[in-house]
């Protein structure tokens, strides 16, 4: 039945060793993708902007925490952007320009009926979640082409 | 001070004992975990905590998630949380920040949703979450056919254009081993594994770590499959110059929070 996981990790993960031996790693960028784009959806009573989120794991894939690591891979398009060079050197710490413009996109790209209308949580009831869930999927893939879309711009 | 109650995630606590696994837990915000029951059924519970108003309400919570310091120590507070209760029990893990007024709140969103719930821990019950990520390094791979470091101006045109065709066919060498690391992967999944959930590729470097991440997979597999699994798909890449083949977990199964059917089984009467 419920017998316990036998588990190699401690209490307190440790971003130090992301390719541990022992079979378990903890590093943030896979805690994050499970804590913020899995794990079941309901609406609280303190709503938060599912949209905000969306950008958030967007900006996490590519905003990394090493700004050198970064720029090997060729992903630096936050130094030419003007509306984020200003925060170029601590890197990803304040984005609120940078996701009101990618929402801007998104809300002229939902204009043109390409994307599904924002869905409301405060109108949901439970069916409507779990249609949410199934949805989910679907509902990213448009938001997951933005950060290419930039990096196509770029010079 | 104000506060509110933050709900990690529902479990199953079958004979009562659950709350015994959340002593001394530290949750967000360092508060302690407590389970909150429904009024008509008290073997599935939502594992809560209270945190202050202030941090969590609309506006607080819109610029915390673009702090990654406040980020990552809720997320690792959350993701703690769900470890201890995944170590006892079956668990499905909430999305971060999800956030009642109070208690009764949340016993009021257990209570409609408590068969739902039900269901799909017993369907998860005795079932892993593995991470299976597929690497593939390009660098290593494209530094291996001309043996040494380039010399960017020696030779003539020509020599130049055969050195370009041969980190190129390195280049998809690599990507074709990518590809043959998957499908073994694909197929140590079908003798084992009952559910598979695609993650996005992560870019970037959170995690640091070598090579461009190709395959970025969950696979939900039986405890007593889950060694034989995990031995197999950390062989994958054996043979296979530049790719690299990583699994995580177990984790409590948190890509699979939602019954796969679920679409096809209607919303009811």
């Amino acid at each position: 039945m419920n017998e316990p996981v036998a588990r190699r990790l401690g209490d307190l993960p440790s971003r130090a060793s992301p390719y541990s031996q022992g079979g378990s790693t903890t590093n943030l960028a896979d805690i994050l993708e499970r804590v913020l784009d899995k794990g079941i959806i309901i609406a609280g009573d303190i709503r938060i902007n599912l949209l905000d989120i969306e950008l958030l794991t967007i900006k996490l894939r590519l905003i990394v925490a090493s700004v050198d690591k970064a720029k090997e891979m060729g992903i630096d398009w936050w130094e030419h952007d003007p509306s984020l060079s200003s925060h170029a050197t601590d890197g990803y710490r304040s984005l609120t320009e940078e996701n009101k413009r990618l929402r801007a996109e998104l809300e002229e790209l939902r204009g043109g009926a390409e994307l599904p209308a924002a869905e409301r949580p405060e109108r949901r009831g439970r069916t409507a979640d779990r249609a949410r869930e199934r949805d989910r999927p679907r509902r990213r893939e448009p938001a997951e082409d933005r950060p290419r879309h930039r990096e196509d711009r770029e010079p | 001070m104000t506060e509110v109650t933050y709900a990690y995630g529902v479990a199953r606590d079958a004979d009562g004992t659950l709350s015994e696994a959340l002593a001394g837990v530290a949750g967000v915000a360092g508060a302690p975990v407590r389970l909150v029951r429904a009024e008509r059924r008290g073997d599935v519970v939502v594992a809560a905590g209270s945190v202050p108003a202030e941090d969590f309400d609309e506006d607080a919570l819109r610029g915390h998630l673009e702090d990654l310091d406040w980020l990552e120590a809720v997320a690792r507070a959350h993701h703690r949380v769900i470890e201890r209760l995944a170590d006892r029990t079956t668990v499905l893990p909430l999305r971060l920040a999800t956030v009642y007024l109070n208690d009764d709140r949340v016993r009021a969103m257990l209570g409609a949703r408590l068969e739902v719930f039900a269901r799909r821990l017993s369907e998860l019950d005795g079932l892993l979450e593995w991470g299976v990520k597929i690497y593939v390094d390009t660098a290593a791979a494209e530094a291996e056919p001309g043996g040494g470091p380039a010399e960017p101006f020696a030779g003539s045109g020509r020599d130049y254009l055969r050195r370009r065709r041969a980190v190129r066919n390195a280049r998809d060498d690599a990507f074709r081993g990518a590809e043959e690391a998957a499908e073994r992967v694909v197929a140590a999944a079908r003798g084992s594994a009952v559910e598979r959930a695609q993650h996005r590729p992560q870019e970037g470097a959170l995690a640091g770590g070598t090579g461009q991440n190709v395959v970025n997979d969950a696979y939900l597999v039986p405890v007593r499959r889950a060694e034989q699994f995990r031995s197999e798909v950390e062989r994958a890449a054996d043979g296979l110059p530049g790719i690299r083949v990583e699994v995580t977990g177990p984790w409590a199964p948190y890509s699979f929070t939602a019954a796969p059917e679920a679409a096809a089984r209607g919303s009811g009467p």
